[in-house]
């Protein structure tokens, strides 16, 4: 039997990329919801939260629906730029910044509330622009949340399986990444092949979630 | 020379009052806010240093910091005061070298940390970070990184309160030398009298939102009277019969003392009260402490 890889190297790719693009939004976004006072801030709030509750094939089912060609939103982006998001490897980056979002950004909004408000004052003070105070005060001082935030971001988008099914499908070298491979393996009765992805995405998980505890435990001493 | 006349609505513990202060610092003038918590001296301070808005004025040396008529505003950024934070906000991701460095102004001189470090007495303490230093030694760093961007006017919000009395000590003789080296007008917040008398050359009593009193912090606390005599305030503890008088057991501070009182005294007080002793008409005898 030989082995296919391409379904793990299609995985590591989707969740790098979603997990970059997650981390260029995602952080800006984090430190506005720490520090907004606008009064929808609890809409704002569960509208990011929603993935963590929502079965995943909802929110596939409704991208789908969007990204058809059909569909008006479908249609604009095929005339406007020539992009088809249905059962494309771009449709799912833009599905998985979207459901890994919550992921990313609750730890890091977590850890900006809890930075005390006098160190923004005192930087303030000492003449210091909001760009030097974010770069050089903030986020060095969060350095854990943010690594939590992109391990669970990226962790969670090399697990998921719903929405990628919805809006993917199986299609090898597209959208055929290991968690459906490993569903499509067991149909057709291929265990050994399943067991392979299985195993490799158990391994990597643990050892990628050993780290981060490992270097959080560091990080408190 | 600073003028500022400042008026801001606050929510205090008991309601809504307004801050509404006429303040005038002489350049190099050692200046103390003093007055319970809650009364807007903070807040004061935080209007001065533009880190929040306030209806009004402030001048400092021909320069218009605050304007609300002509709308200026100048930012925080802009006014350059060194402020020392309650909780000293030293930056916990650098060391204390690094939060020295941090302030220091575009084009001013590096060498300014090592004479600050040097100051200070932080030399050995230069490369250790913020949450490895006792209370006393963040104190020193804040109040040095405060120094360090060569502020116009420097901003003191209660920097004693979470320390012990001898190490106080040692810091108000800490500040009190910066203060003259750097010849620099000074505001502090405290309600600690010792420490306004000792440091300020000038009391402003803080009262709802107004400043009530102000003068030199001798006159202020004795209530101009030079007479000599003995006045404590305190809180009864316990009354109880003793013979035909009765005694009296009353906190003052934190020191527990016993006075006689005579029947129609005692009978107008109960524990719980608070009142005030006053001795006079002997001259007390005075004992050298440690």
């Amino acid at each position: 039997m030989t082995l296919d890889w391409q379904p793990l190297i299609l995985t590591f790719k989707l969740a790098s990329v979603t997990t970059a693009i997650l981390l260029c939004i995602g952080v800006p976004f984090a430190w506005w919801l720490a520090n907004t006072r606008i009064r929808f801030k609890p809409m704002v709030e569960a509208l990011v939260s929603m993935p963590l509750v929502l079965p995943p094939s909802v929110l596939g089912f409704y991208l789908l629906l969007a990204f058809s060609p059909t569909h008006w939103f479908g249609q604009w982006l095929d005339r406007v730029a020539g992009i088809r998001l249905a059962f494309s490897f771009e449709g799912l980056i833009i599905a998985s910044i979207i459901f890994s979002f919550p992921f990313l950004v609750h730890p890091i909004q977590a850890a900006f509330q809890n930075l005390p408000r006098s160190l923004t004052d005192a930087a303030q003070v000492l003449g210091k622009s909001p760009c030097q105070i974010f770069m050089r005060v903030l986020l060095p001082n969060i350095k854990p949340a943010l690594l939590s935030g992109t391990v669970l971001a990226f962790a969670h988008t090399v697990g998921e399986f719903g929405v990628v099914l919805m809006i993917g499908g199986n299609l090898p070298h597209e959208t055929r990444v290991a968690s459906i491979a490993i569903y499509d393996e067991v149909e057709a009765l291929n265990y050994a092949a399943a067991n392979f992805y299985a195993g490799v995405l158990f391994m990597l998980s643990f050892l990628i979630l050993l780290v981060v505890y490992v270097i959080n435990r560091k990080a408190l001493k | 020379m600073i003028q500022a006349s400042l008026k801001k609505r606050l929510h205090g513990a008991n309601g809504k009052f307004d801050l509404d202060v006429n303040l005038q610092v002489a350049e190099g003038e050692f200046i103390a806010l003093f007055g319970p918590s809650g009364v807007g001296k903070t807040t004061l301070l935080r209007c001065l240093a533009g880190l929040e808005q306030a209806e009004g004025n402030i001048v400092i040396n021909g320069e218009t910091w605050l304007d609300t008529a002509q709308r200026i505003n100048l930012s925080p950024q802009q006014r350059r005061v060194g402020y020392m934070f309650q909780d000293y906000a030293l930056f916990p991701n650098m060391t204390v070298r690094g939060n020295l460095e941090f302030a220091l102004r575009k084009g001013s001189d590096k060498k300014r940390v090592d004479e600050l470090l040097e100051l200070m007495g932080l030399g050995e303490l230069q490369q250790r970070k913020p949450e490895t230093l006792s209370g006393g030694q963040k104190q020193r760093v804040a109040l040095a990184r405060a120094l360090a961007s060569e502020p116009r006017l420097l901003l003191l919000d209660e920097p004693f309160s979470a320390l012990d009395g001898e190490m106080r000590v040692h810091l108000h003789d800490e500040i009190l030398r910066l203060q003259r080296h750097f010849a620099i007008t000074t505001i502090i917040v405290s309600h600690d009298v010792g420490e306004v008398y000792k440091l300020a050359n000038r009391v402003l009593v803080m009262e709802e939102g107004r400043i009530t009193h102000q003068g030199n912090p001798a006159e202020v606390f004795s209530s101009g009277q030079t007479s000599g005599k003995f006045r404590f305030t305190g809180e009864i503890l316990a009354i109880e019969p003793m013979d035909v008088l009765f005694s009296l057991t009353v906190l003052i501070g934190n020191q527990i003392v016993r006075v006689v009182a005579m029947p129609n005294e005692a009978g107008l007080l109960q524990a719980g009260d608070r009142v005030m002793l006053v001795s006079k008409a002997f001259n007390p005898m005075v004992f050298k402490l440690g």
